[in-house]
């Protein structure tokens, strides 16, 4: 909703490769605001919808870690002993974060993209620790021609988003991305990257306010870039 | 009801339900596959490595005992032992020794002497508290991680080895085991019938990070620790 | 009196601004993670040794109910006596009346995490014992009146100079700021304190079923005097400490000491089999095991959340948690800090009083990468979330979510909430970042992404 560019990056990308794309346009939410509050029911009745509009995908690529974790580690113990357990696990097994889909799945890591720049990758949590999904966004990376990766200090230490977390203690949130901010100014780079939306709303977020000259972008967007 | 029965009790009561095994709800295991199961007899191909030959083993003890800040000597002969023995006395200007029943340490007590206090049996802690240094034997010596293996029976009690400021051991390199499993499986050939009431690993010189992190030698036991092997 | 989750927020408001405690915080454990990283790597496998050490943590809790008896039997066979204690309040009676019946003077003390858990030092204070904690980072705190920051770093808040202040005002020794020799001042100190102490106390890393002895990790030598001079000892343990075999501290002393201290081993690894046994010349004349349930029971009663009772207390999860690396170990308010603490707290003391700390985390799951015995501690947050939102669910929460959920599941009606809420965002200009914003809780330290123009929704039409 907030980052329309992330999901038309993703969307050019697959159909320069060659792949058909559908978005199901009723999906706004996978519901893991209500699953990580504790509100399993509520977030079964958005996550239920989900289930049945992808039932029939060969594959489901989602440009967030996060999302992407959702569906493929936390729908099957959402749906754990209810009669959608199977249909949760068979999505599970096609969900891919967009990285791993490219290279993992495709066997991709030059999408033929040029972005001529100083940049730091972020590891978004739930894709390096739920997904294990640490090398695929740097391979891509590394198929950027002139782009520079310069590895942060602590790359892989969340950056304090985790979702209603930030609100609900906004001050922890804060002090972690401060924590995070700083490690990637220390790399000189014009540019911190992520694979996850949410982790780039609160360094940006920080960022800004701070006057930092330093940007965000996704991942997706510097693979759609010519 | 005792305290016991309500424990055991509840413990029993509890484990009719049977927990997941680990790792069947692990992180990461996205595409990537479940962790493999080692099994719990096979520890040994996991831990830090050690070589088969003597000589690798004693390069490794000596390579651990460097960064533990353990003075380790590798000695050929009893008349070096003895020499590197006055050394150290005179060095530190050691004026009393505490000591046990033992082949090496009384070849040290010899070569020394000086005063010692014996362990072996009933003995007053305020004269070991004297003591400039304490001489033990020791069961073994641990390639794997620079340790000495002690037992209340084999270095004189439980206290002869910590209170005085410089620990010594004497030991004939024959003891030199490879890895902590080797030293186990050695008290249990050893001990099994009746254990010792006290079993330790001595790993470097006493020591503490509890100030900023920042090492310092001799936080409560031993400032240093010496072995001397023949 | 504040509610501990008021106290939580308050504290943690003013501790994550203060500079200070960040760097001393984020250097500390910077100078444990090189060496806890060279030590890993030194093994043949580190992954591998964490499952195995998995699955014989989960063989000994799955199967308690044998080992403990076995445990204790082969203690009491060699003239231990073991107490058995199923609350915090019948474990500090049985050690009270241990020490009442030596009519001891002084105790001396090495660090045991169950002590602070059942407050133990203000319960033999409170009858008048004089008790002195020899590790060195555990009776600098003592002597602040403060509780332990860290469950293996206890003083790592502290500089050298705050401890040189300390010990000039409580012991009257001159200034330094020479770590070393701040050591030596405790060191001395605490030498008489052993040496006329009447009974010693400890706690216990491991508990061997096979052959009936605890095992305790450390560094400084003081659990060893401990054990060895008084002539009473007194080990107080959980009751999930065991161990089926004695080997098995083979691998588990190697993983200890690398994921808590950055060591290869501990500089000592000690194990105790009962009291000064015929033929040996020193050791406590009585030696006493206290076994502590405190409700531990209740958390093997969990099937889910089991492998929490697996933790071996070596603090990796607090070192590489960003919360408890901003907050600090004093915030959290419990004896067990940092993502196990969050775990365990609801279970020892009560889900409602205790489930903001399970809330209380960016789920990132750095505390089950690290864990050297494969809990599934961020895991076990979300559980918490869900048993206390089912338990004693939030009203305003509940509906947010169900309005959020109804919304979502009819795109008409989200369409229309999102132009609203792009009529309206050059409103928010006006109340950004004060207490009349509706998002002041991201705001007040952050700006917000503006809306864009057209969506990804808007794009797809137009396109497709």
């Amino acid at each position: 909703m907030m980052y329309p560019k992330v999901g038309i990056s993703m969307v050019r990308i697959l159909e320069r490769l060659g792949h058909k794309v559908e978005y199901p346009e009723d999906l706004v939410c996978c519901g893991q605001p209500a699953f990580n509050s504790g509100y399993w029911d509520e977030s079964r009745s958005v996550a239920g919808k989900v289930l049945g509009r992808l039932k029939d995908a060969e594959a489901v690529v989602i440009a967030s870690g996060s999302c992407g974790a959702m569906l493929r580690v936390f729908y099957p113990d959402l749906f754990a002993k209810t009669p959608q357990a199977q249909e949760a696990k068979a999505l599970s097994a096609k969900s891919y974060e967009f990285s791993d889909f490219l290279v993992n799945r495709l066997g991709v890591t030059d999408v033929g993209a040029r972005f001529p720049a100083r940049v730091t990758f972020h590891d978004g949590c739930h894709g390096l620790r739920e997904l294990g999904n640490k090398k695929a966004p740097r391979a891509l990376l590394a198929g950027v021609r002139d782009l520079e990766l310069v590895e942060m200090k602590d790359a892989e230490t969340c950056c304090g988003f985790g979702g209603t977390f930030a609100a609900k203690f906004p001050m922890i949130s804060t002090a972690m991305g401060e924590v995070k901010c700083a490690s990637a100014f220390a790399t000189g780079a014009e540019y911190i990257v992520s694979n996850d939306s949410s982790c780039l709303m609160q360094v940006q977020g920080l960022l800004s306010r701070q006057g930092s000259p330093v940007k965000t972008i996704h991942l997706a967007e510097i693979l759609a870039q010519s | 009801m005792s305290d016991r029965e309500q424990i055991l009790g509840r413990i029993r009561e509890a484990l009719t339900v049977t927990a997941p095994k680990p790792g069947a709800h692990g992180t990461g295991a996205g595409h990537h596959g479940p962790a493999v199961s080692p099994g719990p007899s096979s520890t040994r191909q996991w831990l830090p490595l050690v070589g088969d030959s003597f000589e690798e083993r004693v390069a490794l003890f000596r390579t651990n005992s460097a960064e533990l800040k353990t003075d380790f000597q590798l000695l050929n002969s009893r008349e070096e032992l003895t020499a590197a023995l006055i050394k150290l006395r005179d060095a530190d200007g050691w004026k009393r020794i505490g000591s046990h029943q033992g082949e090496l340490t009384q070849v040290a007590c010899d070569a020394l002497g000086l005063p010692v206090c014996r362990t072996d049996a009933t003995y007053d802690v305020r004269e070991l508290e004297q003591c400039d240094a304490g001489v033990t034997e020791c069961d073994a010596l641990i390639a794997q991680t620079g340790s000495v293996l002690v037992t209340s029976r084999s270095a004189g009690g439980r206290a002869l080895s910590v209170l005085p400021p410089h620990h010594v051991v004497v030991v004939r390199r024959e003891k030199l085991l490879p890895d902590l499993q080797a030293g186990f499986e050695l008290l249990k050939s050893k001990y099994a019938a009746n254990y010792p009431s006290f079993i330790s690993l001595i790993t470097g010189p006493s020591r503490t990070g509890d100030i900023e992190r920042i090492l310092v030698l001799g936080a409560h036991g031993p400032k240093k620790l010496t072995i001397l092997c023949l | 009196m504040k509610s501990v989750i008021q106290q939580f927020k308050e504290q943690s408001r003013v501790i994550t601004k203060d500079l200070r405690h960040r760097n001393l915080i984020q250097t500390a454990l910077g100078k444990y993670e090189i060496k806890r990283d060279e030590k890993k790597a030194a093994f043949q496998s580190w992954s591998s040794a964490r499952q195995a050490a998995a699955e014989i943590k989960w063989e000994a809790i799955n199967h308690l109910d044998k080992h403990l008896p076995d445990f204790v039997r082969r203690l009491e066979a060699r003239g231990t006596v073991v107490h058995w204690a199923t609350t915090a309040e019948t474990a500090r009676d049985i050690i009270l009346k241990i020490v009442r019946d030596q009519k001891a003077r002084s105790i001396i003390k090495s660090k045991a995490m169950t002590a602070e858990e059942i407050h133990l030092n203000d319960a033999l204070e409170h009858e008048g014992f004089e008790v002195v904690e020899s590790d060195l980072g555990e009776y600098i705190v003592q002597l602040r009146k403060e509780a332990p920051y860290h469950i293996v770093f206890p003083a790592m808040h502290l500089t050298r100079g705050d401890i040189s202040e300390l010990f000039t005002r409580e012991l009257g020794s001159a200034p330094t700021d020479n770590p070393e020799e701040l050591t030596m001042i405790a060191r001395r100190a605490l030498r008489q304190k052993y040496v006329t102490a009447d009974v010693g106390i400890t706690g216990a890393n491991f508990a061997i079923a096979e052959t009936g002895m605890i095992s305790i990790t450390e560094n400084e030598g003081n659990a060893r005097l401990t054990a060895a001079l008084p002539k009473v000892m007194i080990s107080l343990l959980g009751i999930e400490k065991v161990l089926p075999r004695m080997e098995d501290l083979a691998l588990f002393l190697p993983m200890l000491a690398t994921a808590g201290a950055g060591q290869a081993l501990t500089c000592y690894n000690s194990l105790y089999g009962g009291p000064r046994q015929p033929g040996e010349s020193d050791g406590p004349e009585q030696y006493h095991v206290v076994l502590l349930d405190n409700r531990r029971t209740e958390l093997l009663a969990d099937a889910e959340q089991r492998d929490a009772l697996h933790c071996i207390r070596c603090g990796a999860c607090l070192n590489v948690c960003p919360i408890y690396r901003n907050v600090g170990g004093h915030t959290y308010g419990t004896t067990y800090s940092g993502p196990i603490g969050s775990v365990i707290t609801p279970h020892l003391r009560g889900l409602q009083e205790w489930k903001h700390l399970s809330f209380a985390s960016s789920l990132c799951g750095a505390c089950t990468e690290a864990c050297p015995v494969k809990i599934d501690l961020h895991h076990h947050l979300l559980q918490n979330r869900r048993n206390s939102a089912h338990e004693k669910p939030s009203v305003i929460e509940k509906i947010t979510f169900k309005i959020a959920g109804f919304v979502m599941n009819r795109p008409g009606l989200y369409a229309v909430v999102k132009k609203l809420a792009r009529l309206f965002q050059p409103l928010h200009k006006l109340v950004k970042g004060t207490r009349l914003d509706p998002a002041y809780a991201w705001t007040q330290s952050r700006d917000l992404p503006t809306l864009p123009a057209e969506s990804f929704k808007d794009w797809w039409k137009k396109n497709k």
